[in-house]
């Protein structure tokens, strides 16, 4: 790891006040990606900018229909809250099968999204429940949010504050865990809400997405006869060396139906 | 420029200088001599840096020292009572065969602990499924699950062959 200067930032008017002072800043939430980035030297940046001190980001709490969750909220907090499980279980369950116990006792909901790693699971549970990301600056929605591999809409300077989650009727997550990594070959989060059926869609593709013919389908009748013989195009899905977008999309159509059955 | 990091590790007031790069294990082994925590993979995978941070299971290979300033730590060495009685958790390793080259022992231990804290009761597949981040390369995972079952829930742990 080359070496840096290390800030740790007040609040989160700091925080922003120092990143854009940075010729090559990064911020840090949990570090649970950005360590390892810096160890293999992915990244070299000037200066990091430590979120861990800023209070008022972490915390979980229900505004009316929605859940809301500070962006240093730890995996293993939003799956342990008592809030999260009883109003949107599916996300707490989610949360709970990112990594491994102690990754999940430092990883946080800001810091996976802004990241935006195309197997991780928050984005899919995003997309999926139609959250909308609060920053410094302004209230993304979840779909308008990832916009490619590992680029999303924020702006330089713009710090994620909240994540928002609408409370859906009911949820469902289920992932194939890549067996080395843990992180999600393909995550599918199926909801169902007062605006017809969400399909969010994580690990597939170069981002999250929502598999409209699905939702489409789903929203007319929700049971796994309504899909027929529908399947997800490969098209544009990640293809490597360990799956070809052929069986991620493949998966993906498996795993919806999977998710309608375990929520009839 | 280096960086002053105090920090209470294993119920003791302790500080180092060192540089932001520098990490938590590296902290704790070559500036606090605690030699018990081990570095594995330095990957976050293996879980031979497994520590306490402030009562909860983190590896320590994927913190920075200065990430731990004003918190308190607790290693392998902080376990055992101060006359030497080993914690119930090691007591359980020990009684169990919980460990062959005993290499990940000090984090398969510390995660055992946190497993205790978290989720009594726990069954077997429950424990398992928590020992995701903590590998054994000689494969001796049946003690180490036992060991752990035999503290959090004696019941369910299988007979001896």
């Amino acid at each position: 790891m080359r070496n840096f200067n290390y800030h740790l930032a007040r609040d989160v008017a700091d925080a922003a006040a120092k990143i854009i002072a940075s010729e090559d800043g990064k911020l840090m939430a949990g570090g649970m990606t950005l360590i390892p980035t810096l160890k293999q030297r992915l990244a070299s940046p000037d200066d990091v900018i430590d979120l861990g001190a800023i209070a008022g980001l972490k915390g979980i709490a229900r505004e009316g229909d929605e859940i809301v969750i500070g962006a240093m909220t730890t995996h293993a907090e939003v799956a342990a809250s008592d809030i999260v499980r009883s109003a949107i279980p599916a996300l707490a369950e989610m949360a709970g099968g990112i990594g491994d116990p102690a990754v999940r006792h430092r990883g946080t909901i800001g810091g996976s999204t802004a990241n935006a790693d195309p197997a991780a699971d928050y984005p899919g549970g995003i997309v999926g429940l139609g959250a909308s990301i609060v920053t410094n600056t302004r209230k993304i929605a979840g779909d308008e949010f990832f916009t490619g591999l590992f680029e999303t809409a924020l702006e330089s300077g713009e710090i994620i504050t909240q994540v928002r989650f609408p409370i859906p009727r009911k949820a469902h997550y289920l992932k194939f865990r890549h067996p080395a990594s843990g992180y999600a070959v393909v995550g599918v989060m199926v909801a169902r809400t007062a605006s017809g059926v969400r399909v969010g869609v994580t690990g597939a593709g170069p981002s999250a997405f929502r598999a409209s013919a699905f939702e489409a389908a789903l929203s007319k009748d929700f049971n796994a006869g309504a899909i027929g013989n529908l399947e997800l195009s490969a098209d544009g899905l990640l293809n490597d060396i360990h799956f070809s977008g052929e069986y991620r999309a493949h998966v993906a159509g498996v795993f919806i139906r999977r998710c309608v059955a375990a929520m009839l | 420029m280096p960086i002053a990091v105090k920090l209470t590790i294993n119920g003791k007031e302790a500080s180092a200088n060192v540089e932001p790069r520098t990490l938590l294990v590296e902290m704790i082994r070559e500036h606090l001599r605690l030699t018990g925590t081990h570095v594995g993979c330095d990957t976050t995978q293996c879980g031979c840096c497994v520590v306490h941070l402030d009562g909860k299971a983190v590896k320590s290979c994927t913190m920075l020292a200065v990430q731990a300033n004003g918190r308190a730590v607790t290693t392998i060495e902080g376990l055992a009572s101060p006359d030497g009685k080993l914690h119930p958790m090691q007591e359980a390793f020990r009684e169990h065969h919980g460990l062959q080259c005993g290499f990940c022992t000090p984090g398969m231990v510390m995660m055992g602990v946190d497993i205790a804290r978290r989720l009594p009761g726990a069954d077997e597949k429950t424990v398992r499924q928590e020992l995701e981040g903590n590998l054994c390369r000689c494969t001796g995972y049946q003690g180490i699950v036992n060991a752990i079952l035999s503290v959090v829930n004696p019941g369910a742990v299988k007979a001896h062959h």
